[in-house]
């Protein structure tokens, strides 16, 4: 909480929206390169000691995501879908609202995409009905910044079989193996498949000041009271204050961006913390608000200039929305597993990470051990399906395998579908009086099936390994979302583009995007790091552009 | 993280302020003492108390009634969960029609028969919700007494570990 103050009438080098994994990343690197830089962060601040281990006040209260009641949502599970109220966990957008915003909360999976993550269309040609592209950048692009990420930000980790290309190895070694993850190991090796370290964007020995992993059980969903997780809010954010030319502003709800009569940004309008609205000018704007925030922002950022919303001449701003597909399998050991503790993820396999075309289906995916085990979460969902719900045989099955259970969870592609988007709604108002976010998503037939097919490997894997009893997820609809992807994609073309490959706008020269909006396709199930490694990119072609005087 | 969101479905979307008086209170109430119930007579809340004993039994091991989930129904209905009031006394109400008195009254094989006749309605759906919260969530929030319910599960809650931590990785470490 030190630095720089920036007064109202002050006009700022960047003005950044949103302080996440991507806001956070470009925050440090735009100060240190010498501007500068204003954060405005709707959630607020909280400090390493805050964070409790109170599932029902995270998840239950909403204490540190987009609230029902505050921020409600319209959910339609496909564009002929009936309209439902959703948000705050329920069916719709989830995404955390604090400074550091997903990156404070998120489980730590941190993988890398691979060369064919960025010319998917090249290699497999395109699929009818689907948006399936090539990205203008390749992974050798990508690849120092991937390793800047991964340096600079502190990650575990031990390179594996199925790595895509690295510069060198990890900052910090892998995190002690869970038994979720030796047993994952023993069945995949069993069935002749590679199981590999999980690499973590949380660190098993010191690392730049800050403590190692204490294995307390609370990352998905929690902050990391020990500064372990590397978030942006133990990271790049306080190195981005010591410069003295970074503010971060929590509780500051950005409603509109403006522009002047020539179409370039000249700040932005916010709500402070006692909802009083404000202008901040800046020669230059950077929304990092996350894949439904960003697009979302532009929407409501309508001018006679841009009738259809800022930046949105393409008419894509919103669309091509990508969850991941995840699905969570289950299996109860003999011996006790202990699994709730220590981090979530400690072993995946990469072995059906590329598409194949002789599946019949197109997608790939991962598959890790893990346990959803803290202790609400186990009552919620780590019971077998046809467990009694009350009385002495359902104590006795809470007794008995609580500590015996692991999930094998799965994580997949999405293919990108026009009609999947983010939209404002036409009725629906959040509490600030500005038109709610909706959200339409149906996954393609194809999500589904990738999805079913990893099910069934994860089920085979625990069996392979000695499970007493496995089962698979009811249904593999997703209707949450938290990966928020592909809503204001990076494109060469600004017909069929929002963002060009190094995220300026097609339309407007002082305006960018970095977050998981500009992601062109999905991955496979863990975005994180790609987005934070396109941020550390994007911040290196905007301090040469604005040098240049190209802003 | 998702999935969690699902099991607490029912108790979005509710004031801050009445989410951090509700905390007050059951932080009062964990000191320990006699309960002052705040939605529920000392009737009700008994009778409730049997239904989460029928829920989360004791044996060897505590139950909800140990873990005194009870009180934390009774601080959600006098604040953040207070719309739901009537529909949980309305749902006690009948239960106890049905015992032909008290539903704390009748022999436990009686209760655990009434309750066999009502399992798929709401009103149980939303006792067996609050009886799982207030057994298994942090005991700030009133129930989950001295950590009563994490007992049932082999939770513990040290926040602190070192490894090995369960046996297939010890095994793993011996090797």
């Amino acid at each position: 909480m030190t630095g720089v103050r920036f007064h109202q009438s002050d006009t700022v080098d960047f003005l950044i929206v949103g302080s996440g994994a991507a806001g956070g990343v470009m925050a440090k690197e735009l100060s240190t390169a010498g501007f500068s830089v204003l954060v405005l962060e709707q959630g607020p601040r909280l400090e390493a000691h805050e964070f409790e281990h109170d599932e029902f006040k995270y998840f239950a209260q909403s204490a540190l995501n987009n609230r029902a009641d505050l921020q409600p949502q319209i959910f339609k599970a496909g564009p002929d879908a009936e309209p439902q109220r959703g948000g705050g966990g329920g069916p719709g957008a989830l995404y955390h609202r604090l400074v550091g915003g997903g990156s404070v909360m998120f489980t730590g999976n941190y993988w890398r995409f691979k060369p064919i993550d960025f010319m998917e269309r090249s290699v497999l040609g395109s699929i009818s009905g689907t948006g399936l592209d090539d990205w203008p950048i390749t992974y050798e692009e990508m690849e120092p910044y991937y390793d800047r990420a991964e340096w600079d930000l502190g990650v575990s980790g031990e390179p594996g079989p199925f790595d895509p290309p690295r510069s060198r190895g990890y900052p910090t070694p892998p995190l002690p193996v869970k038994s979720s993850g030796v047993l994952l190991e023993r069945g995949a090796r069993a069935l002749g498949l590679h199981p590999q370290v999980a690499p973590m964007c949380i660190i098993s020995e010191p690392y730049k000041g800050r403590a190692a992993c204490q294995h307390c059980g609370y990352c998905s969903g929690f902050g990391c009271e020990h500064r372990a997780k590397s978030s942006t809010l133990f990271t790049t954010i306080p190195e981005a204050e010591a410069t003295g030319r970074c503010e971060v502003r929590p509780e500051s709800y950005v409603r509109k961006i403006e522009i002047d009569g020539g179409g370039r940004v000249t700040g932005v309008v916010y709500f402070d913390a006692q909802r009083v609205e404000r202008f901040q000018p800046a020669r230059a704007v950077i929304v990092c608000a996350n894949g439904s925030e960003t697009p979302r922002l532009l929407l409501l950022s309508k001018s006679n200039l841009f009738p259809d919303g800022l930046a949105n001449s393409s008419g894509m701003v919103g669309k091509y929305l990508q969850f991941n597909g995840n699905a969570s399998t289950t299996g109860v050991f003999e011996r006790p597993l202990n699994d709730w503790k220590s981090v979530m993820v400690t072993r995946m396999i990469w072995d059906f990470y590329d598409s194949d075309p002789k599946r019949g289906f197109y997608g790939g995916g991962g598959i890790d051990g893990r346990y959803w085990g803290t202790p609400l979460g186990f009552l919620a969902f780590g019971l077998p399906p046809d467990a009694p719900l009350w009385g002495s045989e359902f104590k006795r099955l809470l007794n008995q395998n609580y500590s015996r259970t692991m999930n094998a969870d799965v994580h997949a592609t999405s293919l990108p579908v026009e009609t999947n988007r983010i939209e404002l709604d036409p009725v629906l108002e959040d509490d600030w009086g500005l038109p709610a976010l909706r959200v339409t998503y149906k996954d393609h037939p194809d999500d589904i099936a990738i999805m079913q097919f990893l099910v069934d490997k994860a089920i085979e894997i625990m069996d392979a390994a000695g499970a007493v009893r496995t089962w698979a997820p009811e249904s593999m609809e997703q209707q949450v979302g938290y990966h928020l992807l592909g809503t204001c994609r990076m494109g060469s073309d600004p017909r069929t583009s929002v963002v060009d490959k190094y995220h300026r706008t097609h339309d407007v020269p002082n305006l960018f995007l970095c977050d998981g909006s500009s992601l062109v396709t999905s991955g496979r199930g863990q975005p994180t790091e790609t987005i934070q490694a396109l941020a550390y990119r994007a911040a290196d072609s905007l301090a040469q552009f604005a040098r240049r005087g190209e802003i | 993280m998702a999935a969690t969101g699902a099991l607490v479905a029912a108790w979005m979307g509710t004031d801050p302020a009445a989410f951090a008086a509700a905390l007050r209170d059951a932080r009062d109430a964990a000191r320990g003492g006699p309960v002052q119930f705040q939605a529920l007579t000392p009737e009700q809340a008994e009778d409730l108390d049997a239904v989460a004993a029928q829920i989360i039994p004791t044996d060897d091991l505590p139950g909800a009634r140990e873990a005194r989930a009870v009180v934390f129904i009774d601080r959600a209905l006098a604040t953040f969960q207070s719309e739901e009031k009537p529909a949980m006394l309305e749902g006690l109400a009948d239960l106890n029609r049905r015992a032909r008195g008290r539903f704390s009254g009748v022999s436990e094989t009686r209760q655990r028969e009434l309750l066999q006749e009502i399992e798929d309605g709401e009103f149980f759906a939303q006792v067996r919700l609050g009886v799982v919260i207030g057994t298994f969530a942090h005991p700030s929030w009133g129930g989950n007494v001295d950590g009563a319910g994490w007992r049932i599960l082999g939770f513990e809650p040290r926040y602190f570990w070192r490894p090995p931590f369960g046996a297939y990785d010890a095994e793993e470490m011996g090797r």
